[in-house]
């Protein structure tokens, strides 16, 4: 008896699965986000923290541009200099090394805390202190934990003061001033969630300066405050009503980590999501057709390269490295794989930045690159490694790279891995050739000149790992050159010295740079105001409204 | 998915082995568990990538590396490291994940739901769809329908898996839009909505969201759908099998002596015979989508333990691996236990022995 | 051949007093022959099989394309057409050469992990199940721990332990693939440890070792053969699924599942790309599976339904 009851009811829960069926074919296609909401699809799987004195990652950096605010930023309508965000005008002293800042009036944090002098000279002296990834930035202007208390101070409420230990530049001092390192925190608010720690050898100091609590937590006076990050899901923002500019015309911004290009296409289709951020060209393609959507793309300071090793005996031949620059097809490269999310560049410094030189001198040529090879005495090619990591458009230029090579008789065996993977081993020098990226650590040409162009000790224990160390190229007169382009103060003769190092880049050394990322958005049409700005964190999403 | 016959195969010979003590399955318990912890440390140390990049990042410069590596006791000698590891896994603290800075324990807390909530909507799917369908198979033998049943199988256990998901997320959400995006919720409900059990299904139904029902919904059944169709493949065959085994057995040609309709036979008797084993299938069956969830769950971005173990696993984020691998180990464990346990309560000549 | 030789043949192998040895056992696989050549989805499996082995070895021959060059510029992610069958992927290669050459790396997978996992699972097993006491319980420990891991979150950290490559993977499938074969193994040593039979032989004085590589080995040898065809198309999944996570085969080489995996992110617009490779995996995995469930009714009447 139990069992036919048994089998009834499952024959009533199969009719009833049956009707879910039918119910879920009529319902109503396409979802809608909510008007007062931006929802972006944004792989945002490289974040590990949310402090600007620890966080170095791309996406954080967006995430910090809308929530903290800076002493100056990036001047968006000439990207070679600066303009005040929270200073209000900066004097430099005539012996180059004092920068006098002054806050602008009346300022407050999200909390509602004011934002005063000590407040930046607290934002300076943790990030130092902590001395996480992103120190180095305020370090190299001969700053320590020892010294920042001294060399980053209030002067009063409203007037901060830089000293450096040399007269750089002022465009190189103050575009580093521009990076998210350089962040203002709310001090009260910080100091508030100070975890206890016990100095050791590594660190001196008896607590966190509150880096555990800011992992997650928020401190800032931007645009957007920061509601919540959840690891590998969502970044949350909401309108900071504090503000001292143009407050935010949304109420909320959500970035939900969407790994797939045709994922977020999809979800952009459908209105899931309002804007998909990582776009490859065929979904690109699709999204241009579709007549809901639209495009928009800004070119970044990324650029992607390959570089050889030069401890492999046949890479460091100087015939190798120049024939490797023509076995690269930029052209079929540039109008299939990197169709709208990169520009052919093959100098190192991007455009936009002060110096950058707008040359692209090599074409692909395998008759050209078998004669370097023969005068090489390598007529009949060699076999090699590249370390790939996995995804793209990465995976797809060193497929195609393995093709023209090949052509050349040089055998290319690919070793695919995951990121993490192929850094440690490039890290340690041990790879044969490296296809990779690099983008600015900061919006100054020294960012990249000193990793392309400098490698102070080429030794193993060298402590000063550039890209140029990592590819063992010992380059004792373009490092003098490149610290010498440091202190040049006339910004016109200063461009003209980067030019330079890029020529000689260009000609001699062991990197094919292959092209300068575009970041690309796909939009549905009813957003008004968005736009991408020429660096990870001046994408700034205030203005950013729906019809 | 042939993957989930092997569990049943080994399961079996393992729940026969379990039946014989309790004492017993615990000393399997606690070994496995050493077994566990040993294996996945010593794959995370050998693994070539540097775990203080998952900490610090790609872009970290060389000397914060080397100070990080100190700070997290990587210096320290192999022997040493396992130590502290095992001992504080026996407290069950799993440490703290890298990647998402929480313990290991708060992220398992919330991953296994989604996990757990998928595999049970597809045991349900492939139990309500596969035993009627086994039923009528082993009851037509040799017919069309059974010849049907038994290629839906067959394909079932051939399929990759992740290649039939991407292609129903194709027709399904691309072309025909019937279901949601590859999510859990959509992202509107995902910060209105605060989950209790972690269970969305249940959860909103016990406060009455109806709206997020039905967005969860529309999330769930594809994956749900496409689990249950493995599970439905290996059930059906199963049951087959044992209703077989049933059919020829004495008391059904009594029973049809005695003039019962041919119905009451086949539903009442051998069902309920057959029933006794099915449990332990169906069991093996869950415990098996719940392992084999990795790949489904990459396909549809679905925030499950295999996910999470995946990710993980990318990133050397070895605390994160371990506490994931010991958590579907004990699941794992737990299930055969429990069907086993139902085994000896449902049957009742181990009853009465 | 007349029908009378034929008739007397059958005869004679189905002899209910076979008079050698020899004819006993010839008589046993013709009747298992009988058996499976009447099952018409297992014969199909067989010739599945046997198909895949004749591309495999013909590869050469019977792609018209070079399985790892292609025209970037000129044919990148074309429509199936009479020039490319299947289209040709986001690199211009044409994909039915890559589908022929990757039928090679299927096999190889398939093949490589039988040869090292069934031995390992063969030896762990009888050692365990003849010498029994603390020999059995350590090796049947550790067959536990390995059986209580998700099978494919193992092989996915052995690889990224190993380092990526085709080999590794495979390293890894076996080491995941064991511990069944040695359970198996050890519960048919366990039927005929205490046999009239080996008893008699343990009489005779022959070493344990002897007995076991001789004369129990041989016992296991028929049923671990079914349980391994069936476990080729698990195999073959789970190559495919460590390849889709892409921790499988080194880029050029075709092989199907991380085809899969670069096709997946033109499936919207370009199916045929994750398409075509995803049907071979079917195809052959099915195949397998035919072959192995036919084999097991015909070798193993106790289990079969048919």
């Amino acid at each position: 008896m139990m069992m036919e009851k048994f089998a009834l009811r499952s024959r009533i829960l199969l009719a009833g699965a049956a009707m879910s069926a039918l119910l879920l074919a009529g319902a109503p296609a396409g979802a809608v986000t909510p008007a007062d909401t931006l929802v972006e699809g944004f792989a945002i799987d490289d974040i590990i923290s949310m402090d600007p004195g620890e966080a170095f990652e791309l996406s954080t950096a967006e995430v910090t541009g809308n929530t903290y605010d800076l002493l100056v930023r990036l001047d968006l309508s000439d990207t070679s200099k600066v303009k005040g965000d929270l200073a209000e005008s900066w004097t430099v002293s005539d012996d180059g090394l004092t920068y006098t800042f002054k806050l602008k009036p009346g300022l407050k944090f999200a909390s509602g805390n004011p934002i005063t002098a000590a407040d930046v000279a607290y934002s300076f002296e943790r990030a130092v202190k902590l001395d996480k990834s992103p120190a180095f930035i305020i370090d190299q202007f001969g700053i320590s934990g020892d010294n920042v208390t001294e060399k980053a101070k209030a002067v009063d409420d409203t007037t901060f003061q830089f000293t450096v230990d040399k007269a750089y530049a002022p465009s190189f001092v103050l575009n580093c001033l521009s990076a998210t390192v350089a962040s203002v925190v709310d001090a009260k608010l910080v100091k508030e969630h100070v975890a206890a720690v016990t100095p050791s050898a590594d660190y001196k100091w008896d607590n966190d300066f509150g880096n555990a609590w800011l992992k997650t937590g928020y401190a800032g006076s931007g645009v957007f405050k920061l509601r919540e990050w959840r690891a590998n899901e969502a970044v949350v923002m909401e309108r900071n009503d504090n503000y001292f500019g143009e407050k935010a015309k949304l109420a909320r911004v959500i970035y939900r980590n969407m790994k797939e290009s045709s994922a977020q296409r999809l979800a952009l289709e459908a209105g899931d999501i309002d804007v998909a951020r990582n776009l490859e060209p065929n979904d690109l393609d699709a999204i241009a057709k579709n007549a809901d959507l639209t495009t928009t793309s800004a070119p970044k300071g990324t650029v992607y390269y390959i570089s050889l090793n030069q401890k492999n005996p046949n890479l460091a031949k100087p015939e190798v490295r120049q024939a490797f620059k023509y076995l690269v097809d930029y052209d079929a490269l540039g109008s299939t794989i990197l169709k709208g999310i990169g520009e052919i560049h093959q100098t190192f410094l991007p455009k936009g930045v002060l110096g950058e030189l707008d040359e692209n001198p090599f074409k692909f040529d395998v008759a050209k690159a078998k004669e370097l090879l023969a005068k090489a005495g390598l007529a009949d090619g060699f076999s090699v490694t590249m370390d790939v990591r996995t995804g793209q458009p990465t995976t797809g230029m060193a497929e195609s790279i393995q093709q023209t090579l090949g052509q050349a008789g040089i055998k290319l065996e690919i070793i695919p891995g995951d990121g993490k993977q192929t850094l440690t081993k490039y890290r340690v020098r041990n790879h044969d050739i490296y296809i990779g990226q690099w983008g600015q650590d900061y919006f100054d040409p020294n960012s990249n000149a000193q990793t392309f162009a400098s490698n102070p000790d080429n030794s193993d224990a060298g402590k000063t790992k550039t890209l140029a160390w990592r590819n063992a190229w010992d380059i004792p007169d373009l490092t003098k050159q490149t610290e010498a382009a440091l202190l040049e103060k006339d910004a016109g003769k200063r461009a003209t010295m980067y030019q330079d190092l890029e020529k000689k880049i260009l000609d001699t050394s062991p990197f094919v740079v292959i092209h300068q990322q575009l970041e690309v958005a796909g939009l549905r049409k009813n957003l008004k105001g968005f736009a991408l700005g020429p660096s990870f964190d001046s994408n700034f999403v205030g203005p950013v409204s729906k019809e | 998915m042939s993957a989930i016959e092997n569990e049943g195969r080994r399961g079996s010979a393992r729940a026969v082995a379990l039946a014989s003590s309790l004492g017993r399955f615990l000393v399997i318990a606690v070994t496995t568990y050493l077994g566990l912890l040993a294996v996945t440390f010593f794959i995370g140390r050998v693994i070539p990538i540097d775990p203080v990049l998952a900490v610090l990042g790609d872009r970290a410069p060389a000397n914060v590396v080397e100070r990080t590596r100190r700070e997290m006791g990587l210096d320290l000698p192999l022997v040493e490291q396992f130590y502290i590891y095992v001992k504080s896994a026996l407290h069950g603290d799993f440490g703290t994940s890298v990647l998402t800075t929480n313990p290991v324990m708060t992220d398992i807390r919330r991953a296994l739901p989604a996990t757990t909530e998928l595999a049970t909507l597809g045991t349900l799917i492939g139990a309500l769809f596969g035993v009627p369908l086994g039923v009528l198979a082993a009851v037509r033998r040799g017919s069309l329908i059974d010849q049907i049943v038994r290629i839906i199988g067959l394909i079932g256990y051939s399929v990759p898996i992740f290649w039939l998901g991407l292609l129903a997320l194709v027709l399904f959400y691309a072309k025909l839009q019937w279901v949601a995006f590859p999510a859990r919720l959509d992202v509107v409900y995902e910060y209105t909505f605060t989950p209790i059990t972690g269970f969305y299904l249940l959860d909103s139904l016990w406060q009455g969201q109806w709206d997020v029902f039905y967005d969860a919904f529309r999330h769930i059944i594809l994956p749900a759908s496409l689990l249950g169709y493995f599970s439905l493949a290996y059930i059906s065959r199963m049951t087959r099998s044992f209703m077989l085994n049933e059919l020829a057995q004495e008391y059904i040609v009594a029973a049809r002596a005695k003039g019962l309709s041919e119905t009451r036979i086949i539903w009442g008797h051998a069902l309920r015979n057959a029933a006794v084993p099915m449990v332990t299938v169906i069991a093996l069956s869950y415990a098996g989508l719940l392992e084999g969830s990795v790949l489904t769950e990459t396909v549809f971005s679905w925030p499950g333990i295999g996910l999470y173990i995946t990710n993980s696993l990318q990133n050397a984020d070895m605390n994160a691996v371990l506490g994931g691998t010991i958590i579907i180990g004990s699941v794992f464990i737990a299930i055969n236990l429990l069907s086993d346990l139902l085994y000896r309560v449902l049957d009742p000549r181990t009853k009465s022995a | 051949m007349s029908a009378d030789a034929i008739q007397t043949r059958r005869d004679w192998l189905l002899s209910e007093r076979p008079a050698s040895r020899m004819q006993a056992r010839l008589g046993r696989a013709y009747v298992a022959w009988r058996r499976f050549s009447a099952n018409r989805l297992a014969f199909l499996g067989l010739l599945i099989i046997i198909a895949l082995l004749v591309v495999a070895a013909s590869a050469g021959v019977l792609a018209p394309y070079s399985p790892t060059f292609g025209d970037l510029k000129g044919s990148r992610l074309l429509a199936p057409s009479a020039e490319h069958w299947f289209g040709t992927d986001d690199l211009g290669r044409d994909i039915l050469s890559r589908i022929l050459y990757g039928s090679r790396w299927t096999l190889y997978v398939v093949i490589l992990v039988a040869i090292i996992a069934a031995p390992i699972g063969l030896l762990v097993g009888t050692v365990a199940g003849y010498a029994g006491g603390w020999t059995d319980a350590i090796l049947m420990r550790i067959t536990d721990i390995f059986l209580a891991f998700p099978k494919l979150i193992l092989a996915l950290a052995f690889v990224a332990a190993l380092g990526p490559g085709i080999e590794n993977a495979v390293l890894a499938i076996a080491i995941t693939s064991w511990p069944p074969y040695a359970r198996i193994a050890r519960a048919e040593t366990l039927t005929v440890r205490n046999s009239d039979y080996i008893k008699a032989v343990q009489l005779m004085g022959a070493s344990p070792f002897r007995i076991v590589l001789r004369h129990i080995m041989p016992l296991c040898i028929s049923s671990l053969i079914v349980r391994v065809t069936l476990d080729m198309a698990g195999i073959i999944l789970t190559a495919a699924g460590l390849g889709f996570l892409g921790l499988g085969a080194q880029p050029p080489l075709p092989e199907w599942g991380t085809m899969i995996a670069s096709g997946r992110r033109f499936v919207l617009d370009q199916w045929w790309v994750a398409g075509a490779p995803g049907f071979a995996i079917l195809i052959v995995s099915l195949g397998f599976n035919l072959l192995g469930d036919g084999l097991r009714d015909a070798l193993d009447p106790r289990s079969g339904d048919q």
